[in-house]
């Protein structure tokens, strides 16, 4: 994201929830922010501009703070995510056998970058550096289902599903 | 895995030597060479469906008629090992493995195997040298080479369950430590074990808790479980399959430092070893063996785990505490040693989960007993996770010393698909590709260096003739641009450098000169480059060139990728003189490139060709040539 502006149409974000993350879980303490982005994340599959705002006004560390973890760490996320979640594993094992080839096939087809959703909202493609079930490389996890020695044809299947719901 | 229900109920110890006592009232109940039915659920075998093994058999357990013989446990655990043949059973006391059960195998083992004594021979283990079939787990090569010292527990416990882990001697250390040892006295005995960090560095353990100590303050032992090199699983494996043996070494460090707050930094993706974490520390609260007080001692020493955000960089330590603290991940220079100002400015510990895991044992069997596994400079074991072109895919420990050979083609049965050998990847991004010239040198922490790669934390990667060296150099340099924190102008500048180079070189693209460049900034970021991660980061590049200059050059000079991989830089073709007209390779083209009758050899249209290696991976008569 280029410049923080708000291009989504946001959710409805639950305040008392966030008060909850932020005072109960983690004790209003500065030391645990990253695991209160993360349990906001967990709530609402993205972080969203506002309730991070009110983060950074509760616990008081700058906005741009905020923003320099969420741009840092890769399982953060500034944008929505789609409906279904496909996660592509190119860690070494998987690299070797065609993990690279099968990015390549989905985005080509699903015409969408690794970590971008499809404009109808309905598909984010992501890497994942290496999730060590490297004796059934390739793997493919799809909606969190893990599968394993996956090839080509997979992810075909998943597209026509996908172009049928 | 499922929590276990635990049928005896816990009691909190109150002195070290309650803990032998409780130990032996748990064998009274639970004699440990009653029949079990261990299932794998560990990384690579419960994406091959070990769970729904597990509730099968589970089922299958209950409902069959035992007409008054002892009726077996079943036992969710964590890795069995051979990761390539899950998902994996193990039947005890007789120690007869499994491979490959599905679901539907459930009856028969039960009826055949568990009721009648009756073996499987369709599920047992194929030796693809000798074709023999092995029944035993004693018998397979690739646990006979081993020496299981960390692994001792894996794939024998209930993860979720510290009764399990208390029957086979967990928290023995602690209470031995506890009761008759003074902190500099585990100080001395890890000193004089030669145990090194495990991490990748390879710094003297002892000497780093001993350094540690002496500074003032507050102290804090951290555990690096932010395993992050692509294609390394033996921390996972290890947290998930034996979470105590990690947090007992920790206390015992906890004690030798004079600290009572310990953290646990786990890598995010690795969710399930989090609950096994959180449930042992939980459990052993419960019984006295961490938290305050412990054994009835006064000693008080406190874990909490946190949870990585997903940067590679975090992995090293300096970079490690930063993120503790809630802040960016970025490595900070060396000549602050994080043993005197490390989280929270502080005295802080840290140490890879490997490391801890072997504390306990050293501290029960004493320094001397460690030291005697493995080479002079590299005492004990080391646990690695075999994985690539290689056939048994899988967890190994071994210790210090044994060839690359040995691992590659005893421990890992060789090359499958009739293949040739031509790299071992170790070290992650950080390490190197050891050629085929090399693989009588020892495992060790100055061998592997001495040929340009390093030990790093376990990992260690099979390249076969189809991997293009070009390709991994940057396969792994695309990883560290995305990975670097960009602190540091050598790291973020060379790296990006050399990605553009590489991408040039696999298009099609490269120039003369290329070599030489790629060469100069790897040897500038060496120099330069302000952490560990950065000095490194130019291995992946140097130690390919190297050894495999002549592939850069083909690459440059005739735009010929040998290998098959760059997609631009070859065609398929079928020798027809090979080609048996089987049809596979027909089938299986995603773009109907290939045409041919049945039993007549088939031809492919190179213009439609896509070269997704669909064919040549498939053709069992090695008909599909690399032009």
């Amino acid at each position: 994201m280029a410049a923080i502006e708000v291009k989504y149409q946001e959710p409805e974000i639950d305040f008392t929830l966030i008060d909850k993350i932020i005072r109960d879980e983690y004790g209003g303490n500065k030391e645990n922010l990253i695991m209160m982005m993360q349990a906001i994340q967990k709530q609402y599959r993205y972080l969203p501009y506002s309730a991070l705002k009110y983060l950074s006004d509760f616990i008081g560390i700058p906005f741009t703070k905020i923003y320099e973890i969420a741009t840092f760490y890769a399982s953060f996320c500034l944008e929505p995510k789609g409906k279904h979640i496909v996660a592509i594993c190119t860690g070494t094992a998987c690299h070797l056998k065609g993990g690279g080839q099968m990015v390549e096939h989905l985005c080509q087809r699903m015409g969408i970058q690794p970590g971008k959703t499809t404009p109808d909202m309905k598909l984010t493609i992501e890497t994942v550096n290496c999730l060590g079930a490297c004796a059934v490389a390739p793997v493919v996890v799809i909606d969190e289902k893990y599968n394993p020695e996956a090839d080509l044809s997979l992810l075909n299947d998943f597209i026509d599903r996908l172009k049928a719901e | 895995m499922t929590e276990s229900i635990n049928t005896i109920p816990f009691s909190r110890m109150f002195k070290p030597k309650e803990l032998e006592g409780y130990r032996k009232n748990l064998l009274s109940k639970n004699d440990p060479d009653s029949p079990k039915i261990l299932i794998c659920c560990g990384p690579g075998c419960q994406p091959s469906g070990s769970i729904e093994v597990a509730e099968e058999i589970k089922k299958a357990v209950i409902e069959a008629g035992w007409n008054g013989k002892v009726i077996p446990q079943v036992k969710m655990t964590g890795c069995h090992g051979l990761c390539s043949k899950g998902p994996l059973v193990t039947i005890e006391p007789e120690g007869i493995f499994y491979q490959k059960v599905k679901p539907k195998d459930v009856p028969e083992i039960v009826e055949k195997t568990l009721l009648n004594g009756e073996l499987i021979k369709r599920l047992e283990y194929k030796n693809p040298a000798t074709k023999q079939t092995h029944s035993h787990t004693k018998d397979i090569p690739f646990y006979g080479r081993q020496t299981r010292l960390v692994l001792k527990n894996i794939g024998h416990i209930d993860p979720f369950d510290i009764n399990d882990a208390i029957m086979r001697g967990a928290y023995s250390g602690l209470a031995k430590a506890l009761s008759e040892m003074m902190p500099g006295q585990i100080i001395n005995e890890i000193k004089a074990s030669g145990l090194r960090g495990r991490g990748g560095a390879g710094f003297s353990t002892g000497v780093k808790w001993e350094s540690c100590a002496s500074y003032p303050g507050t102290r804090y032992i951290i555990c690096n479980a932010d395993e992050g090199d692509p294609g390394a699983f033996m921390d996972r494996a290890l947290l998930e399959g034996d979470p105590h043996s990690v947090l007992e070494g920790m206390a015992l460090a906890a004690l030798a430092i004079g600290s009572e707050r310990g953290y646990l930094y786990v890598r995010l993706e690795y969710p399930l070893a989090v609950k096994t974490l959180t449930q042992g520390i939980r459990q052993a609260e419960e019984l006295g063996l961490l938290g305050k007080n412990i054994m009835g001692t006064g000693f008080n020493f406190e874990l909490s785990i946190s949870r990585g955000a997903g940067a590679f960089v975090c992995g090293e330590s300096s970079a490690l505490m930063s993120s503790l603290e809630g802040k960016v991940g970025r490595p900070r220079p060396k000549y602050i040693r994080s043993v005197e100002k490390g989280f929270q400015d502080s005295p802080s510990n840290l140490n890879n989960v490997e490391t801890y895991a072997n504390i306990a044992d050293i501290i029960l069997n004493g320094g001397k007993w460690y030291k005697d596994f493995g080479t002079e400079e590299s005492a004990g074991t080391k646990v690695f996770s075999l994985t690539g072109n290689i056939y048994n895919i899988g967890l190994v420990e071994v210790p210090m010393g044994v060839s690359l050979r040995e691992m590659v083609y005893e421990i890992g049965g060789g090359i499958p698909k009739k293949r040739e050998f031509k790299a071992v990847q170790t070290g992650g991004p950080s390490g190197g590709c050891i050629p085929k010239q090399f693989l009588d040198i020892p495992v060790a922490f100055g061998s592997l260096a001495k040929v340009g790669s390093i030990m790093g934390s376990g990992g260690m990667i099979v390249l076969d003739e189809d991997s293009c060296m070009v390709e991994i150099a940057r396969y792994f340099t695309h990883f560290l641009v995305e990975e670097s924190c960009g602190q540091c102008t050598p790291c973020r500048e060379g790296l990006i450098r050399m990605l553009e180079i590489l991408n040039r070189i696999t298009k099609g693209e490269g120039q003369d000169g290329d070599i030489d460049t790629l060469e100069e900034l790897g040897h500038f970021m060496t120099d330069f480059s302000l952490c560990g991660l950065g000095t490194s980061a130019g291995n992946p590049v140097l130690s390919t060139i190297k050894y495999f200059r002549e592939e850069y050059e083909v690459h440059i000079q005739n735009k010929k990728c040998p290998a098959g991989v760059c997609k631009p830089l070859f065609n398929y073709s079928i020798d027809a003189n090979e080609c048996t007209g089987c049809g596979k390779c027909r089938l299986r083209c995603p773009v109907n490139a290939i045409t041919g009758e049945k039993k007549k050899p088939h031809t492919m249209d190179r213009d439609l060709c896509i070269k997704c290696q669909e064919c040549y991976k498939n053709c069992d008569f090695r008909a599909i040539m690399i032009i």
